[in-house]
């Protein structure tokens, strides 16, 4: 029972950076809490009533001194504030050759889909040393993405996508909570992040160890949207040569797109949902509004491997991804990696 | 000088006038007012505390083994509910502020004492209407009743207890603009404003903002109550409505509370150092002056409760960096009154030990407060234990160690008797330990990622829980002795004198208890309080003298 931690793992790119200011700022609330403590007890034992010491003419202002007492903790208090704005900037920024990955909160459980189209609940195997990037939604209440060893967290809302995004460092498995109030089970919608060397992610993705078959058959995750798209007869008016009753859709991911009235809005996740579910609030230019509401027949999850599917016929950089990236571009190879082979083996 | 002073005697005051429940269910007295705030709220505090000692005891184990997972959502909603919209926001405004400010600034009572009457009986109506959605079977939102699961989901009580929250909250507004104008009418001749004790000015800055900050709450409760009795979508987006827009309109009053929360008890402070120190305050503007700033400031730093919510990169930023602004004037409090001490001559007594906790823990609390402004580190301990810790740091180990602080200090004028120092100081040191050890742990748990509001979680977050709830059992038996050397000392207590801490402010220049009408003769201040004198213990100079 004694063998408690202090201490959380530290197993993302971003972590160290953050216990890193948390240290910093460990540091520089020590010296504040000490300073103050200090010289309350040594002002408390010095002129305790009764002790001998030199009272006379106590000052009971001083501007100066006020003076320097706003200046010294603003500073050092803006200095912290640039610091810690630069790094949460740049861990809003997902880098463009991330992995794209899929969660839908529920109450009470995660729902997660790989790229390559499997299909998890409350676990999520991913291969270590990739950047991954997952667009969330909830389903019903407001759920919050949380593990605790990688110091990300981002809420996931009903109605609108929330984007994350992290690369692991250390395989091994770490603990995924959800953080926002959520109802009864809140506390038991947990499960468990799997980071595993790319070849056994590899393996893994083969099917060999995964506990839930991919719902549709093998394929990607984009290949199981093109199966809704077929079924749900959007195909029938979104021809991929064009010329259907709705526009075509193969590269508008991403893209401007220009409307009836004028306006225009660019193709993300948010407008294709909307799309799908309320067809008529954004009527692309030169088009009718005949496509129907698909309300009520497609859950969050399908409308997610429509939006993979779409994404999948050619896509252009989203609003948050860099221009320039320092990563190699989309590769599959593993990378070299300094790590022990093996730290942890998938159950 | 002459203070004014009466003898100590069989005589009669606002305690001993009237013996009839008429004349104390219907009294227009400030200070009457004032001990109904004080049964009331005392009642809500052990109310709110047992449910405190059910969570830490589900928490000893890792499974949900005392109560249903259920129950547990509902012992911390109602925890909650009961500790800040019933405890903490009326304690030290509702209970010191009216029970003094009239006395301090030289008046006979409040501005509106019809007024002030019915804030207690709207405060009480709603304090029935929440009882009353706990007797129904409890509530299990949160405090912070969050939607579309407060609107939608949930199947508590949750517009019952809204409306007690909502009910409450014109208590609060009216007790701001009450207070508000009495500062301004009804001060004393002579009592200039930069001659007001800091006690008073910080409650001006409090009731500024239950006068503007409470109507918004009272609003979004509402709004929240429409959407989820007629399915109006305006937070849900299942109605068409936006989730985050709520969480905005919350933090916008309840960031702002968090002041009301702990500006009195820096008013409070600002009283009990100088007088056990016998030195004037340092830097009096400088501190009259931060609460505003704080006010003020605090008004614009809500959306830091939004930072992984999904609202936009940018405005975190901004957010974030008006939350460091609102650190600076806290500083300056504190290393003004830490440099009061400096060539005192001090005395300690109880009041000044809670004052010290309360700079103690204010400290760790104020610093971790500039732990969850940093953006990144917040984003890792959001809605964990570390915020847990963070808020009971500011609201137990500052307001409630004042409002402590203030019992005692103020507590011969209240009752004309004293309480017993040894066993005061005792239940002082039990609480400064039971509190530290019950939320410190919770720091580090929050670090590792014990997330909030779990009644079971992972085995290896088991030790700091049982550290967590061995202090809550030495914190909840040092909150027991006030409640009971209190009670004991209004019959065997020494009986006080008017004066007995020899302290500056015009609320010392009038018997204990004071009579219904406060003074015999208004008195008229001739300078500024904490006119104390270190070198010669008793040499000190009142704040006001007998009209000539
Ligand atoms: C007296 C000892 C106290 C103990 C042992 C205690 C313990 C707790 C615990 C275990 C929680 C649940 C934490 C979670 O799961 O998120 C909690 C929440 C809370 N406490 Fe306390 N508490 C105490 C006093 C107070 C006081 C005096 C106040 C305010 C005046 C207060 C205000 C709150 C609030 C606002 C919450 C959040 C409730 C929510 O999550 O909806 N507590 N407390
Ligand atoms: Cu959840």
């Amino acid at each position: 029972m004694w063998g408690f931690p202090l201490f959380p793992d530290q197993a993302s790119t971003v972590a160290p950076q953050v216990d890193a200011l948390y240290f910093v700022l460990i540091g520089l609330s020590a010296v504040f809490t000490l300073l103050v403590v200090g010289l309350l007890v040594y002002f408390g034992v010095k002129y305790r009533r009764g002790a001998r010491a030199d009272r006379s003419r106590p000052v009971s202002h001083n501007t100066r001194f006020e003076l320097v007492l706003l200046t010294v903790p603003t500073v050092l208090a803006l200095a912290v504030y640039a610091w810690a704005a630069i790094l949460y900037f740049n861990m809003q920024r997902a880098p463009a050759n991330a992995l794209e990955f899929t969660a839908t909160g529920k109450q009470w459980m995660w729902k997660l889909q790989h790229p390559t189209g499997q299909r998890e609940i409350n676990e999520l195997h991913i291969p270590v040393g990739r950047p991954i990037k997952l667009t969330m939604i909830s389903q019903d209440v407001i759920h919050s993405f949380y593990i605790p060893a990688f110091r990300i967290k981002q809420d996931v809302l009903p109605g609108r996508y929330s984007t994350l995004w992290f690369q692991a460092t250390k395989p091994g498995e770490y603990h995924l909570f959800c953080t926002e109030y959520c109802g009864t089970e809140h506390s038991e919608m947990i499960g468990r992040v799997v980071v595993m060397e790319p070849a056994q992610y590899e393996a893994w993705l083969g099917g060999a160890e995964v506990a839930q078959a991919p719902a549709q058959g093998a394929g990607s995750a984009a290949s199981a949207g093109e199966q809704q798209f077929q079924q749900l007869g959007c195909a029938s008016c979104h021809r991929l040569e064009g010329g259907g009753a709705g526009p075509a859709l193969a590269g508008i991911f991403g893209q401007e797109v220009r409307l009836q009235d004028g306006q225009s809005v660019t193709a993300d996740e948010s407008y294709i949902r909307e799309s799908i579910l309320n067809p008529n609030a954004k009527i692309v230019e030169g088009y009718q509004p005949v496509m129907p509401s698909f309300q009520g027949q497609v859950s969050e999850e399908q409308i997610l491997e429509l939006i993979n599917y779409i994404r999948s016929l050619g896509t252009t950089a989203g609003p948050f991804e860099p221009e320039e990236t320092t990563e190699p571009e989309g590769t599959t190879e593993p990378e070299e990696t300094t790590e022990p082979a093996i730290t942890a083996t998938p159950e | 000088m002459a203070a004014i002073t009466a003898p100590v005697s069989a005589r009669k005051h606002y305690l001993n006038i009237d013996y009839s429940w008429r004349s104390w269910l219907l009294t227009v007295d400030h200070k009457r007012i004032a001990i109904l705030y004080l049964l009331s709220i005392t009642l809500f505090f052990f109310v709110g505390g047992f449910f405190a000692t059910l969570l830490r005891l589900e928490l000893v184990t890792p499974q949900g083994d005392v109560v249903q997972a259920e129950t547990y959502n509902k012992l911390f909603t109602m925890h909650g509910v009961t500790m800040i919209f019933f405890f903490l926001i009326p304690s030290i405004p509702a209970v010191l502020g009216n029970f003094l400010l009239p006395l301090m600034i030289g008046a006979r009572d409040l501005a509106f004492p019809r007024l002030n009457l019915l804030s207690w009986y709207l405060f009480m109506l709603g304090a029935l209407s929440a009882v009353a959605a706990m007797a129904a079977g409890g509530v299990d939102t949160g405090w912070t009743f969050y939607p579309p699961y407060s609107t939608r989901s949930s199947n508590s009580q949750v517009v019952l207890t809204g409306l007690g929250a909502f009910i409450a909250g014109f208590s609060s507004i009216l007790t701001g603009l009450n207070f508000i104008v009495t500062i301004h009418t009804m001060r004393a001749p002579g009592l200039t404003w930069f001659r007001l004790p800091l006690f008073v000015w910080a409650h001006y800055a409090t009731s500024l903002i239950m006068l503007l900050g409470t109507p918004v709450i009272a609003i979004t409760i509402a709004l929240a109550g429409i959407e989820r009795l007629l399915r109006i979508g305006i937070f849900d987006p299942a109605l068409g409505g936006d989730p985050v827009l709520f969480q905005h309109l919350f933090w916008f009053y309840s960031h702002p509370a968090v002041y009301i929360m702990i500006l009195p008890g820096m008013g409070v402070i600002s009283e009990i150092i100088p007088c056990f120190a016998r030195r004037r305050i340092f830097g009096y503007r400088f501190i009259a002056f931060s609460s505003f700033a704080i006010a003020i400031i605090g008004f614009l730093a809500w959306g830091h409760h939004l930072f992984v919510s999904g609202q936009s990169v940018y405005a975190s930023m901004t957010f974030s960096a008006i939350t460091y602004l609102v650190a600076i004037p806290s500083a300056i409090k504190t290393f003004n009154w830490t440099a009061t001490l400096y060539k005192g001559s001090i005395a300690y007594r109880t009041p000044l030990w809670y004052a010290l906790w309360f700079i103690g823990l204010f400290v760790i609390g104020g610093l971790t407060g500039l732990f969850v402004a940093a953006l990144p580190v917040d984003v890792h301990v959001h809605d964990t234990y570390f915020v847990v810790a963070h808020f009971h740091y500011i609201m137990v180990g500052g307001q409630v160690m004042a409002y402590l602080a203030a019992l005692h200090f103020w507590w011969p004028k209240f009752s004309g008797r004293m309480y017993p120092e040894g066993l005061a100081k005792f239940a002082a040191f039990t609480i400064f330990i039971g509190f530290n050890l019950t939320f410190f742990p919770q720091f580090i748990l929050g670090y590792l990622g014990m997330p909030r509001r779990y009644y079971t979680y992972a085995p290896e977050f088991q030790v700091l829980n049982v550290l967590s709830t061995a202090g809550a059992s030495i914190l909840a038996f040092g909150f027991i002795l006030p409640m009971v050397y209190f009670v004991w000392s209004l019959r065997y207590g020494r009986k006080a004198d008017p004066n007995p801490w020899e302290a500056t402010g015009l609320e010392w220049q009038t018997s204990s208890p004071p009579t219904t009408h406060n003074f015999e003769q208004t008195p008229v201040v001739t300078h500024g309080p904490y006119a104390y004198s270190p070198q010669e213990p008793h040499d000190y100079l009142p704040q006001g003298v007998a009209r000539v």
